[in-house]
């Protein structure tokens, strides 16, 4: 891998930038590896990086069925925080949080992690005790996160409108100062080049059709490239998570909606950090590029069209304006959705199947990217060692018999 | 936005209607002596089908009444509404495995 530097870009500035050598090869897939990741967004990327440089695995592919990224993870409006309710997603949040950053660091790319500060607002007596009994809990496993009067708000925000006459007035909000946004192409970008280094094979249009398995155990997959033959295969494949289990005999608890997301004409820069309001259903932050990227809840319905409904947007452009009175004339420039695998208990399902060798990682939802690199750190230690990482074993499949749910709607559900 | 037939009072805007999930799913038939997996799977599994796809929906906003649909979830196109208790049309009818309302 050619190290970016200051020093290769003063050199590749000498050649007008035309010698840049290419960030990943694209190989024919071989006939067999000893791991396979289907799907190759953030987490499956992750994935591969950390079985080659933490379990020493050399022959790894990656399948990708589009392009890098081009699925939720080039989708999603980047809010990276670990302010969740319950232990087992604080400690899972967290330990991502901790690797962004220093992912520049580790993977000599530039994935634009800004830590702005997250604000969630609360717009009435419920909102409030339940910020105040969330930030607790957050606080008692050791992640910051702070209550803020309105007229904090105010300080911290200046374009929030906190008169107390709106339909939903700003009565307070948490803030967790640790969260902020990412660049999200750079994330599956950084992960794809570092794990090429280190002899991962990355495949793109290469979409897996079946699930090859002999007996109770997996080995290999049918893709539209032909046989592919693996001991070990990692489905992250987020909305599609359903229909690459249904290859493999398996049922989930998976349901796919759209999740939409609109950018507005690139403006100055007018806000430096990410508020939501689970109240209103919306959220706003600026892009580096004066975009203000804006993002709502879930269409009710299931879809794999990777488009919503424009009731959705409505609602959500309403909420955002009656917030950001500065908002009101600005032209929307794109709208697009992804299609999110939402879970029962908005907690993903990290871990082992009923059949042997076959692992799945997905039910991030509304709210995965954050996870990107815990999710890959964890699920490849998982894949590895045919055990879950400790970290993840509370997000086995089996918790939807034994009961044992992770419910983080409170967290999870609007908020992203 | 999706145009939905409502079987009583014909194509109205999705903002009238109200989303059930998949149709079909039968609730245990001796609920106590259903075991966890059973549960699990009445309560949680679900087919999330990608294409023809057999869904509920409620008229709130209209008559109020609870229906089925048959919907392709990736070109959004209702291909057929159909009564609580009934089977979608034969040729449609992608036979989930638990039929009941
Ligand atoms: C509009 C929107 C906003 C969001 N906002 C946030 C946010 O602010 N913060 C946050 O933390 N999360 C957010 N999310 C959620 C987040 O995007 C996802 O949870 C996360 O990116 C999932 O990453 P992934 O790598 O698992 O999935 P993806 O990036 O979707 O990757 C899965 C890949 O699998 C591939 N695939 C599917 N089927 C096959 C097959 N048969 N063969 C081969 N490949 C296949 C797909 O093409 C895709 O590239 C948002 C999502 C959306 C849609
Ligand atoms: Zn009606």
């Amino acid at each position: 891998m050619k190290r970016y530097s200051i020093f290769s870009l003063a050199r590749n500035a000498l050649s007008r930038h035309e010698d840049w050598p290419a960030a990943w090869r694209s190989p024919e897939p071989k006939t067999a590896y000893d791991a396979i990741i289907v799907g190759g967004g953030g987490h499956g990327l992750a994935t591969a990086y950390y079985l080659a440089k933490e379990h020493g695995l050399k022959n790894i592919a990656v399948l990708e069925k589009g392009w890098l990224g081009g699925g939720n993870t080039g989708r999603n409006t980047t809010i990276v925080r670990s302010n969740y309710l319950w232990d087992e997603s604080a400690a899972i949040y967290e330990h991502a949080l901790k690797l962004w950053e220093g992912l520049s660091q580790e993977l000599n790319y530039n994935t634009m992690f800004s830590q702005r500060g997250v604000m969630n607002l609360a717009h009435n007596l419920h909102d409030l005790r339940e910020l105040n009994r969330r930030v607790n809990a957050i606080r008692l496993n050791g992640i910051d996160s702070e209550i803020l009067t309105p007229r904090q708000v105010k300080e911290f925000c200046p374009i929030v409108d906190i008169s107390p006459d709106l339909r939903f007035p700003v009565m307070g909000a948490s803030l967790q100062r640790r969260g902020g946004n990412a660049r999200h192409d750079a994330v599956a970008w950084g992960y794809a080049r570092a794990a090429d280094a280190r002899g991962v094979d990355i495949i793109q249009t290469c979409e897996v059709t079946g699930i090859l398995r002999e007996g109770d155990r997996v080995i290999g997959v049918e893709t539209t490239r032909g046989t592919i033959r693996a001991p070990k295969i990692g489905v992250v494949v987020a909305g599609h998570a359903s229909v690459l289990a249904a290859m493999a005999g398996l049922r989930l608890p998976i349901q796919s909606h759209p999740l939409q997301a609109l950018v507005s004409e690139p403006i100055k820069p007018v806000i430096d950090t990410v508020v939501m309001s689970n109240a209103v259903h919306g959220y706003v932050s600026q892009s580096d590029k004066g975009e203000l990227v804006i993002g709502a809840g879930i269409d009710a319905y299931h879809s794999y069209a990777q488009r919503g409904s424009l009731d959705i947007i409505e609602e959500n452009v309403k909420a955002i304006c009656e917030l950001f009175p500065i908002f009101r004339r600005l032209r929307l420039m794109r709208h697009w959705a992804g299609i999110v695998d939402t879970s029962p208990d908005a907690s993903p399902i990290i871990g082992k199947t009923p059949v042997r060798g076959l692992y799945l990682n997905c039910g991030w939802g509304t709210g995965g990217f954050k996870a990107t690199p815990g999710s890959g750190h964890v699920f490849a230690h998982t894949i590895a060692r045919d055990e879950p990482h400790p970290i993840a074993a509370p997000f086995a499949l089996d918790r939807f018999a034994t009961g044992a749910l992770i419910d983080e709607h409170g967290a999870a559900a609007v908020a992203h | 936005m999706l145009h939905i037939p409502c079987p009583w009072c014909g194509a109205r805007d999705q903002q009238e209607f109200s989303y059930g999930g998949e149709a079909h799913i039968a609730r245990p038939e001796n609920p106590a002596g259903a075991s966890d997996e059973a549960w699990a799977d009445y309560l949680f599994m679900r087919a999330n089908t990608k294409g023809v796809f057999l869904e509920r929906w409620r008229h709130v906003h209209g008559c109020g009444r609870w229906f089925n649909a048959v919907r392709d979830t990736v070109s959004h196109a209702i291909l057929a509404v159909y009564a609580m208790g009934e089977r979608p049309p034969a040729e449609l009818d992608t036979g989930s495995k638990r039929v009941s309302g």
